[in-house]
């Protein structure tokens, strides 16, 4: 196949994505400041913190359940330096930006050792110690009044670029906006690297890359650096946008949310993590709107019964979530339609191989 | 110097140097293992009247407060005692299944609750404060306790069979799955049991102190009877697996699921005895668990991490190592949170993560894991 039809084929796509970026560039011009200031914010910076969680599982093989706890770290760490007295924990009271820039490399630091120390296990395991570690940051920041206690750090203060957030939101959803088109960018641009490729062939077979003279564990630890970079990013953005963090911001619930996102929209495709967080985010919402639900028992308190059938509904149906189903639906129109150059791209095919089990470690 | 010469001492240092650091990991974890015990047994200085300073400790040495210390060293192994109980189950589904069921928690949250509701109909006299521990007989205790656990065992047995059994092998799959479950019923638990922490009551029989006669220990008796529950489980499960046909299917099972399939063994009955086995367990550690500590919500998390931490260390899917792993695991907890300096308790948390990483370090498949 020439180099021209490949293009072609990814034509579609291309544009989907560029309509999707441009609607969401002109968004605050269509929505409501309650739509821009609490869902469409709060999609990307779940987005992006569940892109750190596809990255992994997409092209590492590693599911980790530990990406909210080191976004919370981050969180933490900003909360501390940039808090001036009136708070929990250190009270640094130093400039907001250098908060934001000790708040990722300390939390990406903790990623590095986290990742150290999982690097050698795979697939289940790799969930398992990634959630202990997880469920033991949560209980540190709740046990450890020195930089945070039971009650968490509130009033954040934001740089002056992105201002109060109340007054104007649009300023910190254009922020989250970038970093959300920056990590998908360069994480699309990391996997093509030799790092990349590498990285994916660990996650195909760790014992054949390891015995053509791979350092196996060293490539999952690095990737696991890179994932808790753009985790911590999705943090600094939470933090800004909630103004308070505490222990139960990274709980055990919050954790499972995001592994919620991310199963939604797919654990195989990166743009799953943004269109899992709408999906998730909106259900939030708008759970007491649907009629019809309160007479089967089911009200806004029981938001995670819902979520919880959701879930399990899509696993049973669609491992690769709904951009599995999206996949699948794109594969059938090709094959209904010969005719059509329609992309039928390896990533589904990859998918369904890799959710039946895929490499046992 | 020959150039013959230079390459040997060349060579020679690399060799020193790569042997320094294959060994600096033990020598370092060594020498912190080696002065944590030096510190509990000796080195401790207890705090003064006036409030702990620096590095003082609530109770000191042993050396100095053997009671303290020996009061710390049961409080340990009964904690490691429940944790056994709650993890054996968890470690007997995986062993045989690879099934992490990461709803383990949750089963155990909604078995402790099933006792609590039993014992309070059982008793009949339901105040908002709970039951007075005089009010209960032995029997108000144990029959809730074990229809829980029978409960439990059921309810897990029911999903092996409508969810896992059709998927076997996509391990994250199935994990998710349970994820799932564990969702709906921990929300579904608020809902029903409401917000609060409650605890099941012990029976009167048990809720005293006992002189144990040694340096002026009086320890509560219900803890040395929840170690006791926990050796006589264990030398159960061991004797199951051990000495029954059954338990000889299971131990063949973990080492070759299809081999023992393929010899004519019907497979799936003895995957749905370890579910209801190891459901039923987490059923039963809730009710010690919810006599022991409380129940409420964030408690199926804890008890969780728990269980991961107990078959992290210990080796998945191995009986023994689930049995060091709880050891392990309670006795870091309790000392470090007793023995850390007073103003610093808070950080006892620090200490499971670095049993963890010293274990994982060395034994990526935990101290008795075997590849699969």
């Amino acid at each position: 196949m020439s180099l021209a039809s490949n293009e072609l084929r990814r034509a579609p796509g291309i544009a989907i994505g560029l309509g999707i970026l441009i609607s969401a560039t002109l968004a605050p011009l269509i929505f409501d400041t309650y739509w821009i200031s609490f869902i469409l914010t709060q999609v990307l910076l779940l987005g992006v913190a569940a892109a750190s969680l596809i990255f992994l599982s997409a092209y590492g093989g590693m599911v980790s359940l530990a990406q909210v706890a080191l976004y919370g770290t981050a969180g933490f760490v900003l909360g501390n330096v940039v808090t001036t007295g009136n708070s929990k924990g250190l009270n640094l009271g130093w400039h907001p930006w250098l908060g934001v820039v000790l708040g990722i490399a300390i939390a990406t630091a903790v990623g590095l050792i986290f990742g150290a120390l999982a690097s050698r296990s795979a697939g289940i395991y790799f969930l398992m110690i990634t959630l202990t570690f997880a469920v033991i940051a949560n209980l540190f920041f709740g046990q450890v009044t020195t930089f945070s206690g039971f009650g968490g750090i509130s009033g954040v203060r934001t740089p002056g670029l992105i201002g109060e957030v109340d007054t104007h939101p649009n300023r910190l959803y254009y922020a989250a906006l970038v970093v959300a088109v920056l990590v998908y960018a360069a994480t699309k641009y990391l996997v093509r690297t030799p790092f990349g490729i590498t990285l994916q062939g660990v996650r195909d077979d760790p014992v054949r890359m390891s015995s053509l003279g791979y350092n196996v564990p060293f490539h999952r630890m690095i990737a696991f650096g890179f994932a808790a970079f753009i985790a911590s990013l999705g943090g600094v953005l939470f933090v800004w946008w909630n103004g308070h963090i505490d222990p139960a911001s990274i709980d055990l619930s919050s954790t499972i949310d995001l592994l919620v996102i991310c199963v939604i929209g797919g654990l195989y495709r990166l743009e799953g993590a943004w269109l899992g967080a709408l999906v998730f985010v909106v259900i939030n919402n708008y759970i007491r709107s649907v009629p019809g639900l309160g007479h089967i028992g089911l009200s806004e308190e029981r938001f995670h019964t819902v979520i919880g059938v959701i879930f399990l509904v899509i696993i049973l149906l669609s491992p690769g979530g709904l951009m599995g189903i999206l996949g699948k639906g794109h594969e059938l129109a090709g094959r209904l339609f010969p005719g059509r150059q329609v992309a039928t791209s390896a990533a589904p095919a990859a998918t369904s191989r890799r959710a039946n089990g895929g490499p046992t470690p | 110097m020959s150039t013959a010469e230079a390459v040997t001492t060349q060579v020679r240092k690399q060799l020193v140097l790569t042997r320094v650091a294959r060994y600096t990991p033990w020598i370092l974890s060594g020498a912190a293992i080696v002065f944590a015990l030096l510190w509990v047994l000796v080195l401790a200085q207890p705090c003064g009247d006036t409030g702990c300073t620096g590095t003082q400790t609530n109770f000191g040495s042993a050396v100095h407060d053997p009671q303290d210390f020996l009061a710390t060293l049961l409080d340990g192994l009964t904690s490691a005692g429940v944790y056994f109980v709650v993890a054996s189950g968890f470690t007997l589904i995986f062993g045989l299944m690879r099934v992490v069921n990461m709803a383990h928690g949750a089963f155990f949250l909604l078995g402790g609750y099933i006792a609590l509701k039993l014992q309070r109909a059982f008793v009949g006299q339901d105040s908002a404060f709970g039951l007075l521990s005089s009010q209960v007989h032995f029997w108000q205790w144990l029959v809730p306790s074990l229809i829980a656990a029978v409960c439990i065992g059921i309810l897990g047995l029911g999903m092996q069979q409508v969810f896992l059994r059709w998927n076997q092998g996509q391990e994250l799959r199935q994990a998710l799955i349970t994820i799932a479950i564990s969702i709906i019923l921990a929300d579904q638990m608020v809902a029903h049991f409401g917000a609060f922490a409650e605890d099941i009551s012990w029976p009167g029989v048990l809720d005293r102190r006992l002189d144990l006669h040694v340096a002026g220990v009086h320890y509560t008796l219900t803890r040395l009877f929840i170690l006791a529950v926990a050796v006589g489980i264990g030398l159960a499960l061991w004797l199951w697996l051990k000495k029954t046909r059954t338990g000889m299917v299971i131990r063949a099972g973990v080492d070759d699921r299809q081999m023992v399939s393929a010899l004519g063994v019907n497979i799936q009955l003895t995957f749905a005895i370890a579910f209801f086995v190891g459901s039923a367990l987490a059923g039963f550690g809730g009710a010690l668990g919810g006599s022991f500590a409380s129940l409420g919500p964030g408690v199926d998390g804890n008890w969780l991490l728990y269980s991961l931490v107990v078959v992290i260390i210990g080796g998945m899917g191995s009986l023994g190592g689930a049995a060091v792993g709880a050891l392990l695991l309670g006795l870091v907890s309790n000392f470090s949170s007793a023995y850390l300096p007073g103003n610093y308790t808070f950080y006892s948390i620090i200490f499971t993560f670095v049993l963890l990483a010293i274990v994982l370090a060395f034994r990526p498949l935990g101290l008795f894991g075997r590849p699969a």
